[in-house]
């Protein structure tokens, strides 16, 4: 198994490309093989673009040959979450109504990661339309945890965030649209950033709640996440709500410390349901934090308590309205022996979409429906007003807030898919921040008992990635977290 | 009927003459071959994304302020669901809550005296697809095709308040919008090609009260006529089931222009619910006051206000300069010509008789017309300075509607100048007088028209060519006395 090229971080890579140590193609093979060798286990692409990847690699090589200047992602290659439109390749959001859609059109995010070098692998596995938080919710199959094979890895992400914790990619990009990249990255000991609504342009990213929606990136350290933001963050022509703000230099805050910074603690994220594993991690780091120089003091976020029941409005019900194109009129698979066009469209969506999509088509349904729409849509949209409102009140006090990123390691395949209750529940600490805007990076704080990794989340000010990447950076530098390796079931 | 008041509402629509779709850079164009004028956006693919088109906000601010409505500071893009197949998003951008315009109006004038017409609200939104079915309607066809082409134009749509009280009033109103909207070359007005689509709503009551009666919605009324007439066939069959004590029910009635006949569609029951809420993927549109202002200060002369200068500034009837206003084409025209050759009075009735003909009674058609209106002042300047008759006048303007060309080359090339010879016309006459000794002697006999029977006479000998108040005179000298 050649596992050295593929331990590697983005910038570790890009060094050795850099030196000559190793050649794009090199590069490119060591992943494929790897892809080829555990992903029968793992399942965490959909779609592995094999011929498209060694292309782009000799491509690279190429340059490389010609004495062209490396270019900032030069030949990493990427797994890319199968929510984002890649042009020519099969994009199917997780689900079977999109079995056979492939787009005429890159993702926004793709392009600019493309033209700066770098190399898409596949398209990995997730929840169907990004509904889910293991990742079992897909139209196809599931996907394991890496580092225990009959565990999920979280999700909506799952794909992405297990790719990338089994070195079968540099790095990942996944959605975040209820902590998505946040939830699988905790339980599958990799970093996972959601950067503030707007910071990345959504064209191309199949909608699940627009609203919520966000690009996030999987990668090995906080270095790798700082590198792929810059990459895909700024203002896009193409996406009226893509913030038109200048992309800062993120690395550049890697080397600050957390001296000096004040760090919020919010009551309401350390409750009954938190496991004493997460907690004793999430302390721990906390403590690491102070050491490190940075001031910590408790605080309040008095409405988290209402965020998943307003979520579980909002997020249905811009569902409810972004889905209803899925008609099999114009692509996808479409229902046959329909006779007439309202039958047609309702079998495809019956036989297309699972049941956890069903569930929440008819959750926004119902909340948009006449009469019912003040109650119900009205009301979460206030209550989304006052959690904004909790963070900012919050931040006029703290830099960032540290708090864990979900209640508990990964849980079992199958353990929560008969209680959809449950399954949300584990979304408890990551739906806030969503509903505010405000980015929030997930990054590994530890292993609990059963070997089995442990998110520590860190929550920023809307547009201040930057102080998010300090003080992750010190507390990776601080701690060594990233050498513990997945067990793959002892397949590598 | 005259038991009830007719209380009628409109909702048109209106196409957006922008280059460009509402939400992406699609030709917004009509007629292309299908399918070739889209693009991922507008073809609602997965994870596209719209962004407004300012040109389209500009013609709808345009558009509102020439009706005077308010225009909201802070306005939202809005989703409307249905399911349909025309619809590839299965909702429509739309606006509901916070339109771009209200509360505004335009008046009517009838009968000397002047109606305010409130418009409610004013609202952009994208236009559906085009559906064609194979062996059958939507129901039963074996197969149907979509066209996206038109999926995504730029649609206003205007509502009207419940002011109208008759048929004729709502077809009135609709062709002041029209004709508005023309004015402000925001949209070509095509009720046939459906760049305007009218719908309406229609109650009765008991005249002077202030409750609306149960009121219909009529579609499928593609021109001012249908409207008239689908909106009268509505109101006899309401006064009718009131007079028989029914009850009438809330529905949307198609006019079926074959049968004359409007028929019920669907019935409030089975209204859509189309679960509107703020389009997530845009951010509100904020129309600042400057540019709001610019566009106030860049309106154009309205219909009202040409009517009234050009009546003025011409000394032109009433009729007259309503004719001539009634679009902005044919009032260019017409100015244009008069500020070539100054005989308004003359151009006038060129424009409003000849000039129309050809035009097949379109006033919107003047801006290709196929004689220039500098030719057509040429024309007139001609008969004015005695170069022609009114008469060949008339043929060299059949002439130059046929080939496009100036009145001068055709008069010069055909010889066509008025004969002003006198001792050349005398001979004519003297021939005339002496060919034609029966009417002479009826002229004698006291019969004035027998002088018209000879100057026709002379005409024809001189292929009309003979300048006829010369004819006139010399006749009268050299016909004996009475």
């Amino acid at each position: 198994m050649p596992a050295a090229w593929t331990s590697l971080t983005i910038h570790e890579s890009l060094d050795a490309l850099r030196s000559g140590a190793v050649t794009a193609s090199a590069l490119v093979e060591a992943y494929l093989a790897r892809i080829a060798a555990l992903d029968p286990t793992l399942s965490a692409f959909l779609t592995v673009t094999v011929d498209a990847a060694r292309a782009q690699a000799a491509a690279v090589d190429e340059r490389i040959r010609r004495g062209e200047a490396l270019r900032p992602l030069e030949g990493m290659p990427l797994a890319v979450k199968d929510v984002l439109c890649t042009h020519g390749v099969r994009t199917t959001c997780g689900s079977k109504v999109l079995g056979n859609f492939v787009p005429p059109y890159d993702a926004t995010a793709v392009v600019r990661l493309v033209a700066l070098g770098a190399i898409v692998l596949g398209k990995t596995n997730m929840d169907e339309f990004a509904m889910g938080s293991s990742t079992e919710n897909s139209g196809f199959f599931p996907t394991r945890n890496p580092w225990a094979l009959d565990r999920v890895p979280g999700g909506s992400s799952g794909g992405s965030a297990a790719a990338v914790a089994a070195d079968l990619a540099v790095a990942g990009l996944g959605t975040d649209t209820g902590g998505s990249v946040r939830q699988p990255a905790a339980l599958c000991g990799v970093v996972g950033l959601r950067p503030t609504y707007g910071r990345v342009s959504r064209y191309g990213l199949i909608a699940f709640a627009s609203s919520l929606d966000q690009i996030g990136t999987l990668t090995k350290d906080v270095h790798d996440a700082a590198l792929l933001l810059e990459a895909i963050a700024g203002h896009d022509p193409m996406d009226s709500t893509s913030a038109d703000q200048p992309v800062p230099d993120y690395r550049a805050a890697l080397g600050q410390g957390a001296r000096g910074l004040t760090l919020g603690i919010p009551d309401e994220y350390f409750v009954a349901g938190l496991d004493p594993e997460v907690e004793g991690a999430v302390r721990d780091a906390i403590a690491v934090l102070e050491r490190l120089g940075a001031r910590t003091r408790r605080l309040s976020l008095p409405h988290t308590d209402y965020g998943v029941a307003a979520y579980y409005i909002i997020a249905p019900a811009e569902a409810s309205s972004n889905l209803a194109r899925y008609d099999g009129v114009k692509y996808g698979p479409r229902a046959a022996g329909a006779k007439d066009v309202v039958t047609m469209t309702a079998r495809t969506r019956a036989e297309g979409f699972g049941p956890e999509v069903k569930r929440r088509i008819m959750l926004g349904t119902y909340a948009l429906s006449a009469g019912y729409y003040e109650a119900y849509y009205g009301r979460a949209q206030r209550v989304r007003t006052l959690i904004r409102r909790d963070f900012d009140r919050a931040f006029a006090e703290v830099d960032a807030i540290v708090a864990p990123t979900a209640p508990t390691p990964a849980f079992k395949l199958g353990e929560k898919t008969d209680d959809p209750l449950a399954m949300y529940l584990n979304d408890v600490f990551t739906i806030p921040q969503p509903l505010a805007g405000v980015p929030a990076i997930s990054l590994p704080c530890g292993f609990s008992a059963a070997g089995l990794p442990i998110g520590l989340q860190l929550i920023g000010r809307p547009f201040d990635e930057t102080t998010l990447f300090r003080v992750a950076a010190a507390y990776e530098a601080a701690t060594d977290w990233r050498s513990r390796r997945p067990g793959l079931g002892g397949l590598s | 009927m005259s038991e009830h008041e007719t209380v009628i509402g409109l909702e048109v629509h209106a196409q957006l003459l922008t280059r460009s779709k509402m939400f992406c850079g699609c030709a917004a164009t009509f007629g292309g071959p299908p399918n070739a004028q889209t693009c991922p956006v507008c073809q609602g693919m997965p994870g596209v994304l719209p962004v407004i088109n300012r040109r389209a906000v500009e013609f709808a601010v345009r558009t509102a302020r020439a009706l005077h409505c308010r225009i909201n500071a802070h306005c939202r893009f809005a989703r409307k669901h249905y399911f349909y197949p025309d619809m590839p998003k299965n909702y429509q951008i739309s606006q509901y809550e916070e339109p771009l315009g209200e509360d505004g109006w335009l008046e009517l004038e009838a009968d000397g005296t002047t109606r305010r017409i409130g418009i409610q609200r004013l609202h952009l939104e994208e236009d559906v697809g085009k559906l064609t079915h194979e062996g059958g309607v939507f129901e039963t066809a074996n197969a149907s095709l979509v066209d996206f082409n038109r999926s995504g134009v730029p649609l206003m749509e205007i509502v009207s308040r419940p002011d109208l009280r008759s048929p004729a009033e709502a077809a009135e109103c609709l062709r002041q919008l029209r004709t508005i909207l023309r004015y402000l070359a925001v949209c070509d007005g095509n009720m046939e090609e459906g760049s305007l689509r009218c719908d309406a709503n229609i109650s009765l009551r008991a005249p002077g009260s202030d409750e609306l009666g149960t009121k219909v919605e009529i579609k499928n009324m593609n021109s001012f006529r249908h409207v008239r007439a689908a909106l009268e066939y509505e109101a006899e069959r309401q006064a009718r089931a009131l007079g028989r004590g029914e009850r009438l029910v809330q529905e949307t009635r198609l006019w079926n222009p074959d049968k004359g006949q409007t028929l019920s569609m669907r019935s409030k029951e089975f209204a859509h619910d189309y679960r509107y809420f703020p389009e997530p993927d845009l951010v509100p549109l904020r129309p600042e006051a400057a540019w709001v202002r610019e566009i106030d200060a860049g309106l154009p002369e309205l219909p009202r206000a040409r009517r009234r200068r050009l009546a003025e500034q011409y000394r032109l009837s009433a009729y007259d300069a309503d004719l001539l206003a009634s679009d902005r084409a044919l009032a260019d025209y017409y100015e244009e010509a008069v500020r070539a050759h100054p005989n308004p009075k003359a151009l006038a009735n060129w424009v409003m008789s000849e000039l129309l003909r050809e035009l097949h009674g379109d006033p919107a058609a003047a801006d290709r017309a196929p004689i220039r209106p500098g030719h057509l002042a040429r024309l007139v300047a001609l008969v004015d300075d005695g170069t022609i008759s009114g008469k060949i006048a008339k043929e060299v303007f059949e002439r130059m509607a046929r080939s496009g060309e100036d009145p001068d080359a055709i008069v010069r090339r055909e010889g066509l100048t008025q004969v002003a010879d006198e001792a050349a016309i005398g001979r004519v006459v003297d021939e005339v007088i002496a060919a034609n000794p029966g009417a002479v002697a009826d002229y004698r006999k006291g019969k004035k028209q027998s002088v018209a029977f000879l100057v026709g006479q002379v005409m024809k000998a001189t292929q009309g060519k003979a300048n006829p108040q010369l004819v006139n005179r010399l006749l009268a000298e050299r016909l004996p006395p009475v």
